[in-house]
């Protein structure tokens, strides 16, 4: 079976977003554990750009990596005690969760292998040209998905307000 | 060309690991943190099935935009409650919030 450059980019992305998903979850440091969470959205974005998703990818940088993990490194920073980073970072049940993700990822592939139309959806259906075009469309066009669109506004919005109501200072 | 069925293992991996992140990690902070990775792997999920399965139809990029918009605000409110536990408690260890446990 020869190998693609495809399949030898998905498997260089895959293998980054892989081991820094283990950093995040493994690190004792918080920071590190911030920085491997920053390299993790980098590598889905890839991924997202893998398949063809650019606006997607776009979206991916500018609010996971500029917005969101500032927000948890803001909160790593406005949480800290001394000497919080040593001792073990993990609860006492550790080794059971380790055998239910296993236990998960093992059923989830037994499954995935089990649909013989997965191996072969190698082809690619053609893209429209202009997609993000039609994204664009699709959101306003009270047709298709302006609902959504609009409640993800308003849920926004009462997350703004929320946030700030929750972590003001008390007068 | 990758298969479809790579892009759903990488992405039930990704869950497993955010998975593992919040059941076993003390610090709330750390268990947000897990809770981002399991969207990310369903973010991933969901182009996959959009760009080989559906392309024409825009419906799967709009899913995974309202996901990722309502893990933003999910993590917002989420990072604000942990602050106003910090402000209170001095800890953000979870298992230290324990008042309503019986």
């Amino acid at each position: 079976m020869t190998v693609t450059v495809d399949q030898i980019l998905f498997l260089i992305t895959a293998l980054v977003t892989m081991g820094a998903a283990a950093t995040v979850v493994t690190a004792q440091n918080l920071v590190h554990a911030a920085l491997a969470l920053i390299a993790t959205f980098f590598g889905v974005a890839i991924l997202f750009v893998l398949l063809q998703a650019g606006f997607l990818a776009t979206v991916q940088v500018v609010l996971y990596i500029g917005a969101i993990s500032i927000l948890i490194i803001f909160a790593i920073m406005l949480t800290r005690r001394v000497m919080q980073d040593s001792g073990p970072q993990t609860n006492q049940q550790w080794w059971l969760a380790a055998v239910f993700a296993l236990a998960l990822f093992a059923a989830l592939w037994v499954v995935l292998q089990q649909v013989p139309a997965l191996q072969q959806a190698s082809g690619s259906l053609p893209i429209p040209g202009d997609s993000l075009q039609l994204l664009g469309f699709g959101f306003v066009d009270p047709n298709q998905y302006l609902l959504p669109f609009e409640l993800a506004s308003v849920l926004l919005l009462i997350a703004l307000v929320g946030s700030i109501v929750i972590a003001g200072e008390k007068q | 060309m990758v298969p479809l069925s790579w892009y759903l293992t990488l992405a039930a991996a990704l869950f497993c690991v955010g998975l593992y992140g919040v059941l076993a990690r003390k610090n709330a902070v750390a268990i947000l943190m897990g809770i981002e990775l399991m969207l990310n792997a369903v973010n991933i999920n969901l182009v996959a099935f959009w760009h080989y399965l559906e392309p024409q139809v825009m419906a799967g990029q709009m899913f995974t935009i309202i996901v990722l918009t309502v893990a933003a605000s999910e993590a917002a409110v989420g990072l604000a409650l942990i602050i106003s536990i910090y402000r209170r408690r001095n800890t953000v260890i979870a298992e230290d919030v324990d008042l309503m446990k019986w």
